[in-house]
C-alpha cells in the first residue's frame, strides 16, 4: 500500500509539473508581449489557452537532425540528463502537511529525506553535465562556448547557493525540508530571519536556471542558441522542457526555505476542518510558488543581460563573500542568543 | 534472497560493468560519463545502507565537482586521433596483469571463505550513524583535530593553486 501511495504521488506530481511547465511558457509569452505592448499568442483555443498543446505537437512532429560529425550518443544522452536531473528535484519539496484521503494519512511529499537540502544541491552540480555534453557533442564552437559558459556559471554560483543554504541550515537546525516548512509556522518566515540569504540565494537560482540577466549560456546575439544550437525537435523541446521544469522547482524551493513553504499564518488555529486546511495549504504553496514564478517572468523582460565578466565578478567578489559574511554574522547571533 | 540482496546484486554488477566500460572505451569522454555513472551508482550502493550522508557527498563531490573537472579537461586538450590512445603490452604490464590475477584470487578467497561467518544483516546502530547529525557531532568533538588539520591542508593546497595561477601570468 505504501509503494501504491507512492506511486500515485509522483505520477500526480509530476503531471501536474509537466502541465504547469506548459502553461508557464504560455504565461511568459503573455507576459512579455504585455510588457512590450504586443498581443501574444491569442488564437489557439480561447485566448490561446491551447497554445502549449500545439507547441508541443509541433515539436513532436518536427523532423530531428543531428549533425554529421556531432558524436551521436552523448548527443542523444544530453538532453535525457538534463530532463531527468530537473524532473527529480522536485521529489524532496513539501507541498503541503498531510492530508486524509480514504482513510489514509497521506505525507503531501514524495520523500521526506534526512538529506534534504543537500539533495537538491547533488542534483543541481549533476544538472552541469547535460550542458556541457550538449555543447561538447554537437561539434559546433558556438554550442561549445555556450556549454562551457554555462558550466562556469552553474559552478560559480552554486557556492553562493550553497552558503546562502548554510544560514537557514544554522537557524532551523534541520536539513529536511517538511522541518524547514514547520520551523515557519505563523509569521516566522525565513526571509524575515534571513534577508542577505535570501537575496543572494534567490540570485543564485536566477543564475542556476540560466535566466535573464543571467542568460549568457544562450545569449542570442553572440552565441546563435548556446548549447542548444545543433538540437531540433524532440531533443531541443527536452532542453526546454527542463530548463522551464528547473525555474518551476527553484521557485518551489524558493518558497520552501525562505517564504513558509505551505504556511498560511493563523490557520491551523482557526478551527477549520481537517480537510479543508490541507487543501488551504496545498493552495497556499501552489500560490506562493505561482507569485515568485510570476516574478522571475518579469524580471526576464525588464533587466538587461549581464556581460561575462560583469557576470563573473558578481558571483565571486559580490555575492560569495555577502553569503559568507551572512553565515558568520547568523552563527554569532545564534552563538550569543543562545 | 530479500529484496535487500537482489538490490545490492543489481547495483553492484551495474558499477562493476561501468568501471569496466571506463577502463575499455576508447573515446575519453564516454569514460567520463561511465565514471560519473559508476560514482552515482556507488552513491546509492551507501544509500542502501543507509549511510546517506556520505551517498549525497559523493555526488556532490566526486560526480557533481571533481568530475566536472575531469570533463573540462578531456574536452579541451584535444586529444587527437582515438588510435593514438592505443597502448602496447610492455614487460611491465605484464608483471601487473600477473599482480593483479593473484590479488584478485586472494580476494575471492578471502570473501568465499568468511561468508558464512558475518549475519548478512545491519546492526541497528548501522542506521543512525550514517546521518548528518551523528557525523557532524562526532566530527566536531571526538575528531576535531583531524577535521581541523585537513581543513589547514586544504586551505594550503588552495594557496598553493593560486599561486602557481599567477606565476604563469606574471
Amino acid at each position: 500500500m505504501e509503494i501504491l501511495i507512492s506511486l500515485i504521488k509522483i505520477l500526480v506530481v509530476m503531471l501536474v509539473l509537466l502541465t504547469c511547465v506548459a502553461y508557464l511558457v504560455l504565461v511568459e509569452r503573455r507576459v512579455s508581449a504585455f510588457i512590450q505592448n504586443r498581443i501574444g499568442p491569442n488564437r489557439v483555443g480561447y485566448k490561446g489557452l491551447l497554445q502549449p498543446v500545439a507547441d508541443v505537437l509541433k515539436l513532436f512532429i518536427k523532423e530531428d537532425i543531428v549533425p554529421k560529425l556531432a558524436n551521436k550518443p552523448l548527443h542523444r544522452l544530453a538532453p535525457i540528463i538534463a530532463i531527468v536531473v530537473s524532473l527529480s528535484t522536485i521529489a524532496v519539496v513539501p507541498f503541503g502537511d498531510k492530508i486524509n484521503l480514504f482513510g489514509y494519512e497521506i505525507k503531501l511529499q514524495i520523500a521526506s529525506v534526512n538529506i534534504g537540502i543537500l539533495y537538491v544541491l547533488a542534483l543541481t552540480g549533476l544538472g552541469v553535465y547535460g550542458i556541457a555534453i550538449a555543447g561538447w557533442a554537437s561539434n559546433n564552437k558556438y554550442s561549445l562556448l555556450g556549454g562551457l559558459r554555462s558550466c562556469a556559471q552553474i559552478i560559480s554560483y552554486e557556492l553562493s547557493m550553497g552558503i546562502s543554504i548554510i544560514g537557514v541550515i544554522l537557524v532551523t537546525s534541520t536539513l529536511q525540508l517538511d522541518k524547514i516548512v514547520e520551523f515557519q509556522h505563523g509569521w516566522r518566515w525565513l526571509i524575515l530571519l534571513q534577508p542577505i540569504g535570501f537575496i543572494t540565494f534567490f540570485v543564485a537560482i536566477f543564475a542556476e536556471t540560466n535566466r535573464l540577466p543571467f542568460d549568457l549560456p544562450e545569449a542570442e546575439p553572440e552565441l546563435v542558441g548556446g548549447y542548444h544550437t545543433e538540437y531540433t525537435g524532440l531533443k531541443f523541446g527536452l532542453f526546454f522542457l527542463a530548463e522551464y521544469a528547473n525555474m518551476i522547482t527553484g521557485s518551489a524551493i524558493v518558497v520552501t526555505l525562505y517564504l513558509g513553504g505551505w504556511q498560511f499564518p493563523y490557520l491551523q488555529s482557526s478551527g477549520l476542518p481537517e480537510f479543508w486546511t490541507s487543501i488551504i495549504q496545498v493552495g497556499t504553496f501552489a500560490a506562493k510558488v505561482g507569485a515568485v514564478l510570476l516574478f522571475m517572468v518579469i524580471i526576464r523582460w525588464t533587466v538587461p543581460r549581464f556581460r561575462y565578466d560583469q557576470l563573473m565578478d558578481l558571483g565571486w567578489k559580490f555575492m560569495l563573500p555577502l553569503s559568507i559574511a551572512n553565515v558568520i554574522v547568523t552563527a554569532f547571533i545564534i552563538y550569543l542568543f543562545e | 534472497m530479500s529484496i535487500d540482496t537482489i538490490v545490492f546484486f543489481i547495483l553492484a554488477a551495474t558499477s562493476i560493468i561501468s568501471a569496466i566500460l571506463v577502463i575499455t572505451r576508447r573515446s575519453p569522454i564516454i569514460s567520463v560519463v561511465y565514471l560519473v555513472f559508476n560514482f552515482i551508482i556507488l552513491a546509492i550502493i551507501y544509500l542502501t545502507l543507509h549511510a546517506q550522508f556520505i551517498a549525497v557527498i559523493q555526488v556532490i563531490v566526486y560526480a557533481g565537482a571533481i568530475m566536472v573537472l575531469f570533463l573540462f579537461v578531456v574536452m579541451l586538450l584535444n586529444l587527437g586521433k582515438e588510435e593514438m590512445l592505443t597502448e602496447k603490452i610492455t614487460y611491465k604490464k605484464r608483471i601487473a596483469i600477473g599482480l593483479a590475477v593473484v590479488m584478485s584470487v586472494q580476494i575471492i578467497i578471502g570473501i568465499t571463505t568468511s561468508f558464512g561467518e558475518h549475519p548478512n544483516q545491519l546492526s541497528p546502530l548501522a542506521t543512525q550513524i550514517g546521518t548528518v547529525e551523528h557525523i557532524g557531532k562526532v566530527l566536531f568533538t571526538q575528531y576535531l583535530l583531524p577535521f581541523e588539520i585537513a581543513s589547514i591542508l586544504l586551505l594550503a593546497a588552495i594557496i598553493g593553486a593560486v599561486v602557481l595561477a599567477k606565476k604563469r601570468i606574471g
